[in-house]
């Protein structure tokens, strides 16, 4: 349901501002979303300098630098650092994108980070996904057959092979979904950019046998047509693809199963 | 607090299987609409600055009439519909089914009236 307000315990209070390196020319103003469960405290914007000329070109890179030089208790997550783990996705300047692959020269001013909106934070910039993964499982992200034939290899048309590309890149780093105003009300029951892409991915897959049932699983005035193509999600998405379109594929199949 | 997995929560009761039926209507309707409008528009634009009697005497022409009815019933099913679509994205619970109820009723009141007062006046 739609919020106004943000509740009580996370109404952002003013934080911590470090002190910069000294003898750096160079500098970058940080302002960085920390928030610990452990202190019971609301979450606070902590300001922090960061010496552009001792620093990787990546929001990730400045983000590592802060944790190892500044401050250690900066927590977020990163793994591949190239776009493909989807591991640091994470509100930057407003956009909701992967901290490895956005280029801090793209950014006019202080570097604004916050997690992922309206997720649950687990703490500073991780947000709990285990409803976002929840709901990718629920669509049956693998291949579903029913005959046993071919025993060996399931061969596909190059044509077939083609109409998966703009959808298996998909990383699943949320980002989408964590710009979706439907998704920020009804996350609860609505999909999400993400997990319907990956749905599409796989009714679209010429090996696939179980179209119809994956068909049947989205129709719902929820799961799949809460979806008012507002193009957040393809706007956002640090790989480029185009989730809306891909919904909007899906409910082409729907009509054409009516009509 | 509900122990429950967290695929069980987001599969929840599970699909419906409606709501192909709505997409297609409001899509049905928006098209029907995006020709009724512009013309009801320019026919009945015409009459405005026209006395009582010409207005009256124009609403006694049958496709004016036909086309004013269905300009209607057909933008405010599309309005229902829609407003019915708002309304699940932003309320919840008892508060969402009262005012879809609410919403319809005064779709289907309009219409009634609006017709009442056409049939009345072409009549």
């Amino acid at each position: 349901m739609v919020q106004f307000t943000l509740p009580k315990n996370s109404k952002m209070t003013t934080g911590k501002t470090w002190e910069a390196p000294k003898g750096a020319t160079n500098l970058r103003k940080f302002q960085i979303y920390r928030w610990d469960p452990d202190t019971g405290e609301n979450p606070r914007v902590d300001t922090y300098f960061v010496d552009m000329d001792k620093c990787g070109p990546m929001v990730l890179d400045a983000l590592i630098k802060i944790k190892n030089e500044i401050d250690p208790t900066l927590t977020f997550r990163r793994s591949c650092r190239e776009g493909i783990c989807g591991s640091c996705a994470m509100n930057i300047d407003g956009i909701n994108t992967l901290a490895c692959i956005y280029g801090m020269d793209e950014i006019k001013g202080d570097v604004k980070i916050y997690p992922l909106p309206h997720m649950p934070v687990v703490k500073d910039l991780i947000p709990d996904l285990t409803h976002f993964y929840a709901q990718h499982a629920s669509i049956m992200p693998w291949l579903e057959t029913k005959t046993n034939r071919p025993a060996k290899e399931w061969k596909q048309s190059i044509e077939d092979r083609k109409k998966l590309d703009g959808l298996y890149e998909c990383v699943m780093c949320a980002s989408c979904s964590a710009s979706c105003p439907s998704y920020w009300w009804n996350s609860d029951k609505y999909l999400g950019p993400a997990a319907l892409l990956h749905a599409y991915r796989w009714i679209i897959d010429s090996r696939d046998e179980a179209t119809g049932e994956r068909l049947d699983e989205l129709e719902d005035p929820f799961k799949l047509y809460r979806c008012h193509t507002i193009m957040n999600c393809a706007k956002t998405c640090p790989k480029g693809l185009n989730p809306a379109k891909a919904i909007a594929e899906i409910k082409k199949m729907m009509v054409s199963r009516h009509v | 607090m509900r122990y429950l997995t967290a695929r069980k929560r987001a599969e929840g009761k599970g699909a419906s299987h409606t709501g192909t039926e709505h997409h297609w209507k409001m899509q049905v309707s928006a098209a029907g609409l995006a020709v009724l409008v512009p013309t009801f528009v320019f026919l009945f634009g015409s009459t405005i600055g026209g006395t009582y009697e010409e207005v009256t005497a124009d609403l006694t022409s049958p496709f004016l009439v036909i086309l004013t009815a269905l300009v209607l019933v057909v933008g405010m099913q599309h309005f229902a519909q829609g407003c019915k679509m708002a309304i699940e994205d932003y309320t919840q619970g008892s508060l969402r089914k009262g005012l879809i109820m609410l919403v319809f009723g005064l779709s289907y009141a309009i219409t009634a009236t609006g017709l009442f007062a056409l049939a009345k006046l072409a009549l």
